[in-house]
């Protein structure tokens, strides 16, 4: 029983991995191919500890198998905040099918005249 | 099922590695370059915890713990380094 939870775990994490490999792909932005990977490798490296710690439960598997996770799940939501920032301010094109943009000016001026040099 | 469960993983994960390293020699600007590569450092820890469960060793878990560390520091400092280069 275990041990077909264990299996339909890891299927369910190469599948989404393997999503995020064809939504790279696919996708037409910058942006949307950004949370494609991000949410669905996320998920997919979720399932696949999780299916690790079904298979071996020990202590030292479950151990790393956690910091792992609580790892993962901090740290990629940062850095794909910080892509998409880096991104947006340095004006890489939208899609030309995106419907809205709220910021004041266009993406692909990032306005000279605003005196940010500092940091 | 354990026999077969596994080795498909490491195609399916595989199959994904390529279709990003696709991603990464054709994409148009240097931010899609850098997400393939984030997502190829990902896909690298799933492979290594795939491998883990298969051989029942943890030295991979630590290699991927190492791997996932590095990958989020080198995509904070490209992601600082664009930000730098555009403004």
């Amino acid at each position: 029983m275990i041990e077909w939870l264990s299996g339909g775990l890891f299927f369910a994490g190469a599948t989404l991995a393997l999503l995020a490999g064809v939504g790279v792909v696919r996708m037409p932005d910058v942006f949307t191919r950004m949370q494609a990977s991000t949410k669905a490798s996320t998920l997919g490296l979720g399932c696949l500890l999780a299916g690790l710690a079904l298979r071996h439960p020990e202590m030292s598997f479950v151990v790393r198998a956690a910091s792992i996770a609580a790892f993962m799940m901090l740290t990629s939501a940062v850095a794909a905040h910080v892509i998409a920032r880096a991104a947006a301010l340095s004006g890489t094109p939208l899609w030309k099918g995106t419907l809205i943009d709220e910021r004041p000016e266009s993406p692909s001026r990032p306005d000279p005249a605003a005196p940010e040099s500092g940091r | 099922m354990s026999n077969f469960v596994l080795p498909l993983t490491m195609t399916m994960l595989a199959l994904a590695a390529l279709l990003t390293f696709t991603r990464l020699v054709r994409g148009p600007t240097l931010p899609d370059r850098v997400i393939a590569i984030d997502l190829i450092g990902v896909l690298i820890v799933c492979l290594l915890v795939a491998l883990a469960a298969a051989t029942a060793e943890q030295a991979f878990l630590d290699v991927g713990i190492v791997i996932a560390l590095i990958s989020f520091v080198g995509t904070v400092a490209y992601a600082r380094y664009l930000e730098r280069e555009g403004s």
